[in-house]
């Protein structure tokens, strides 16, 4: 990486990080099956969805493993519902409708909810434009000090004249 | 609201940014305050008061239809949220049943079973079971639930005449009588 | 009487508190030092005080005395001793007494240093550590006190007080309710003790960093005196949290490790600002820069640490991890409040004292790049901050709703859910990117570093890393960008650790004739924070790869099985063999189920998947049977079972690839931090000297 591509690796990497939160927002569109057989399904099949949901009597456990009797409840009525020809999305949809957006593992991308999916990429986005900003500011300041001396305090040198500044400032305080 | 990280940045912007950078940290340190007091208040209230307007809502029914304020103005209603995974549920629901068959011919008293997070085949299968006929219906969104701020179920609310909540029962009721006894005390206030 | 005596020692402490942090300013401000003495002396008393307050507790929790609230609600007659003693922290109460105990013994062990070079920070450390420590004593003694007892009236009812009502007579309940089921796991029982270890050694940087922004010796001497205590409270934190893991896979039942839940983000935000902070200190000690940014991560560290208790306790967010719900919510909120404004507001006046001094001279050097690690670590606390606050600001904004009902649709106050997969995906990313970080900085040198010097250092790991996954690629069926693209990133930052031990391990027993083992052990010795940290490096690439596996390549399949039916998943499958259900001492009904293990059709041995249903708190709770080996964990869970009968049974299975590389990792990663926070003896006659010559420049 040369010198001038740093800013681009910079860019790239804001890029990346916006583009992975729109994967996210399309994360139930993408898994949509075909009309499934009419034999029932099968218990992959009805965790396949279950997985991306929760009930809200079992707060934070994913609805494919929660144990409870409500939970068992639920995942008898994917089963109907995916045995009856309904598609993922439509097992979701009206779920939602039945009990709620809290069911979904994250707010479907619509109207308010978009809100979770731009603000955290906008953020750092701006973040990392910021810290590029000074990086440059500071480099900019930094040449400047160098372009005379091409040698710098050693370190603990550096510490010493510190100390001796502090303590100096102190006597000035008169403390 | 990640405001409160933002901030950070922003104070070291401010540096070159001026005094708008150190002032926009502020306002997003207490935004991310102020929504969490709102979420603490709502935490802390707990369930709704006895005596002030009980929430108004619109119960979809099993069996088609809607029960709204309209149905319900000037009656005693007895809200009851359930739901077929709950086992507290099935010791109380002859007695609402009873209790139900007995004030039915009234007019002015009204059961409303709101089935909390259910599927509706379990639903209708508990409901044949215990034989129940007063109106039921699904909890749509959770939203009627949320509107209660129950913290379980079985949980009943009567609601007198004016609309004022009259009584809270958390866990199933022990008894007919004791259903009967806190109507009878609604009707007569 | 046991619990008259903690009481009273708590309140002492409480009033010790008081005076300590009145003496310290008192002393600070009239500049008489026998007043800052004497409140050192108060901090150091506070230790005892409240050993007595946690014995008292121990004492009354081991010896049945049901007649305390506290004790009654966490032990029951049927409980094993170790399990009692541990009962301490397995509620509000008495958490909250072990928290304040383990924080004054660590402001008591950085109050017992030598202060004569640092007299300045003194009060100041004092006070911020006696103000966070009566902060939580008045909780303790206003609202969550531990030594309540039960009291029967006359009238035949129980009532809870300290003292004795008038006419009451003290009322003892043959038994008590027992210890949460879950937290009946010696997984459980460190793991909290671990968290609070790493959350009260925080507030001594924290209380040092205050220090300074008062006194206004805002030079690196603060990050100095506390880089250790940083990077314990940091061993501790990361202790916690793997061991919380841990403790997730073993018990939990969903085949996973971290669920992302409310409470595990909020114990994850404080270490998501402590990581940067032990970085970016490392350049203020180096190049004198970032000074502003270092005052600000450990405030917010110390911030996020309150708020993450507070979130915990308050029942603000609901979660398997949450206690009972309590009224302590609002004190705390005010605390934090407090904190966060009077620290902010300190950062404020102090800005201008905080100018870096060393300038950044190359986009390569080490400095820049962790000024780039520092961003991914706060990029990742943005998406955590705004994953945990979310489902309460689309609650909290049902209220504009209900303000101007046309906008009702928009604003529904409806609570959502922010589930694993938002945070897997979002942070995803900005983990890999920081993993990549991890593997060029080391190789950058301070101050200048071209992109030339860097790739003459970078070519040869880049090299063999490529090999590395070229070699993956042919041997295993192992496809997917994501998958090889972390897998050569773990690979790269292996071979650039390595290659750097191995080039100064070289380089020294060149320079001093010694055999090349020798020469690695002196220099990993001599310099111990370097190479401690590149051992970190390594254990967290090992857990990258074990993480890498159970995300990527983790299989499941779940099936009702007849007896002696068998389900197959990969090179694995179980034969279902017998299923029992019985109740146990402990009001537990076991439902146990016997599987045969099989490889390749080879008999592998039985696994005992189980069901315990509590009784006591009516919740279920699912414990797999796992086999472990380097390469997989075959992981079983009972999901469902025909009662009585046991003919047939729901079992799901899951194959975690590489999960055991997470918990070696974690190993090796412990093991590092070890290395570099061991204690040094500080070159003290050369500062010495150094001083002696900076007041000869003086006078």
């Amino acid at each position: 990486m040369t010198v001038k591509q740093t800013p681009l690796f910079l860019l790239v990497a804001a890029l990346a990080i916006v583009g992975s939160f729109a994967q996210v927002g399309s994360v139930q569109a993408q898994d949509a099956t075909p009309p499934p057989p009419a034999a029932t399904p099968s218990d992959d099949e009805v965790n396949a969805v279950a997985k991306n949901m929760y009930c809200p009597v079992c707060e934070n456990v994913p609805l494919d493993v929660c144990p409870t009797l409500a939970c068992q409840q639920w995942r008898e009525l994917i089963r109907e519902k995916l045995a009856a020809g309904w598609s993922e999305q439509d097992v979701y949809d009206y779920f939602v409708l039945q009990y709620g957006d809290r069911v979904l593992a994250a707010p479907p991308p619509t109207g308010l909810n978009l809100l979770i999916y731009i603000a955290p990429p906008v953020l750092i986005a701006a973040a990392f434009y910021v810290v590029w900003q000074m990086m440059r500011r500071m480099r900019a300041a930094g040449n400047a000090v160098t372009a005379g001396s091409e040698m710098q305090p050693a370190k603990p040198k550096d510490e010493y004249q510190a100390r001796l500044e502090d303590e100096l400032k102190r006597l000035d305080r008169g403390d | 609201m990640n405001e409160s990280m933002e901030s950070p940045d922003d104070m070291v912007t401010n540096k070159v940014g001026g005094g708008w950078g150190r002032a926009l940290a502020w306002v997003f340190v207490l935004a991310v305050l102020a929504v969490i007091a709102v979420q603490l208040r709502k935490t802390m209230e707990g369930g709704i008061l006895l005596n002030e307007k009980a929430p108004t809502f619109t119960l979809t029914l099993f069996d088609g239809g809607e029960i709204g304020p309209a149905e319900m103005q000037g009656k005693v209603v007895v809200v009851n949220f359930w739901a077929s995974w709950c086992k507290p549920c099935e010791e109380e629901a002859e007695e609402l049943q009873q209790a139900w068959e007995y004030y039915q011919d009234r007019g002015d008293v009204l059961f409303l079973g709101v089935d909390y997070v259910d599927t509706e085949t379990e639903a209708r299968v508990y409901l044949d079971r215990f034989g129940i006929t007063y109106p039921n219906g699904p909890d749509l969104r959770t939203s009627i639930s949320q509107a209660f701020r129950i913290t379980g179920v079985p949980e009943t609310y009567i609601i007198s005449r004016a609309g004022d909540l009259f009584y809270t029962k958390v866990g199933p009721f022990t008894s007919l009588q004791e259903i009967l006894t806190l109507v009878d005390q609604a009707l007569a206030e | 009487m046991i619990a008259n005596l903690g009481y009273g020692a708590l309140v002492i402490t409480l009033l010790v508190c008081l005076f300590g942090t009145g003496a310290a300013i008192y002393g600070e401000v009239k500049k008489q030092p026998r007043w800052v003495d004497s409140a050192r002396n108060a901090m150091l008393l506070t230790f005892p005080l409240l050993t007595v307050a946690s014995i008292a507790i121990i004492t009354l929790l081991v010896t049945n005395a049901f007649e305390v609230d506290y004790v009654q609600s966490v032990t029951s007659r049927s409980m094993p001793t170790y399990l009692r003693v541990t009962a301490l922290w397995g509620g509000q109460p008495g958490s909250l007494v072990f928290w304040s105990w383990l924080m004054a013994l660590f402001a008591s062990a950085a109050t017992l240093r030598d202060w004569r070079r640092d007299r300045e920070f003194l009060p100041w450390v004092v006070v911020v550590s006696l103000v966070t420590l009566a902060f939580f004593l008045v909780l303790i003694i206003g609202f969550e006190n531990p030594f309540v007892r039960y009291w029967a009236t006359p009238s035949g009812s129980v009532v809870t007080a300290m003292f004795q009502p008038n006419g009451t007579t003290l009322y003892t309940p043959f038994d008590g309710r027992g210890l949460n089921p879950l937290l009946r796991h010696p997984g459980m029982i460190i793991h909290p003790p671990m968290l609070y270890l790493g959350f009260v050694s925080l507030v001594i940087p924290f209380a040092f960093g205050i220090a300074a922004l008062i006194t206004g010796r805002t030079d690196d001497r603060w990050i100095r005196l506390t880089r250790r205590w940083t990077l314990w409270a940091w061993l501790f934190l990361s202790l916690g949290l793997i061991l919380g893991g841990r403790w997730a896979y073993d018990v939990l039942g969903w085949g996973g490790y971290w669920g992302w839940d409310p409470v595990e983000v909020a114990a994850l935000l404080p270490w998501l600002t402590a990581t940067p902070f032990l970085h970016s200190a490392m350049i203020q000690e180096k190049r004198n820069m970032f000074k502003h940014w270092n005052m600000l991560l450990i405030i917010l560290t110390y911030v996020l640490m309150i708020m993450g208790t507070f979130l915990t306790r308050s029942g603000v967010l609901s979660s398997v991890h949450a206690f009972a719900q309590s009224a302590i919510g609002p004190i705390f909120f005010a605390y934090i409040v407090l904190t966060l404004i009077v620290s902010l507001a300190l950062l404020s006046w102090r800005w201008d004292g905080l100018k870096s001094e060393g300038t950044l001279t190359s986009w390569l050097s080490r400095e820049a790049l962790f000024l780039i690690n520092n961003v991914l670590f706060i990029a990742i606390l943005i998406v955590c901050l705004w994953g945990l606050f979310y489902p309460i600001l689309t609650e909290a904004l049902g209220v504009v709703g209900q303000w101007f009902p046309t906008l009702a649709h928009i604003f529904t106050g409806q609570k959502a859910t922010v589930g694993p997969i938002f945070y897997e995906r979002a942070t995803g990313p900005l983990w890999a990117a920081l993993l990549l970080l991890m593997g060029v900085a080391p190789l950058s040198a301070w101050r200048a570093s071209t992109a030339r010097t860097l790739g003459k250092a970078i070519w040869l790991p880049t090299a063999v890393s490529l090999v590395g996954i070229a070699a993956v690629l042919v041997l295993s069926d192992v496809r997917g960008l994501t998958a090889l693209l972390a897998l050569w990133l773990c690979m790269f930052v292996t071979a650039v650790t390595l290659f750097d031990f191995y080039r100064s391990a070289v380089a020294r027993s060149r320079a001093h004739g010694t055999n090349f083992l020798v020469s690695l052990w002196q220099l990993a010795g001599r310099n111990r924070r370097r190479y401690g940290g590149y051992v970190i490096h390594l254990g967290v690439v090992l857990m990258a790869v074990g993480i890498i596996g159970i995300e990527i390549f983790q299989t499941e399949t779940q099936a009702s099985l007849k007896l002696g039916e068998t389900l197959s998943l990969g090179r694995y499958s179980i034969r279902y063999d017998s299923l029992a259900e019985f109740d146990t001492d402990d009001n537990r009904n076991v439902a146990r189920a016997v599987v045969t293990v099989f490889k390749d059709g080879e008999q592998l041995g039985e696994l005992y998947p189980r069901r315990d249903f509590f009784y006591e708190s009516g919740q279920p709770m699912t414990i797999p049977g796992v086999r472990s080996s380097v390469e997989d964990d075959f992981y079983v869970l009972l999901v469902n079972w025909q009662p009585i009968s046991t003919q047939t049974a729901t079992f799901k299975i899951y194959l975690n690839p590489l999960v055991n590389w997470l918990w070696f990792g974690a190993a090796i990663f412990i093991l590092g931090t070890f290395v570099a926070a061991w204690p040094e003896r500080e070159p003290a006659p050369v500062r010495e000297s150094r001083r002696a010559a900076a007041a000869e420049a003086i006078a």
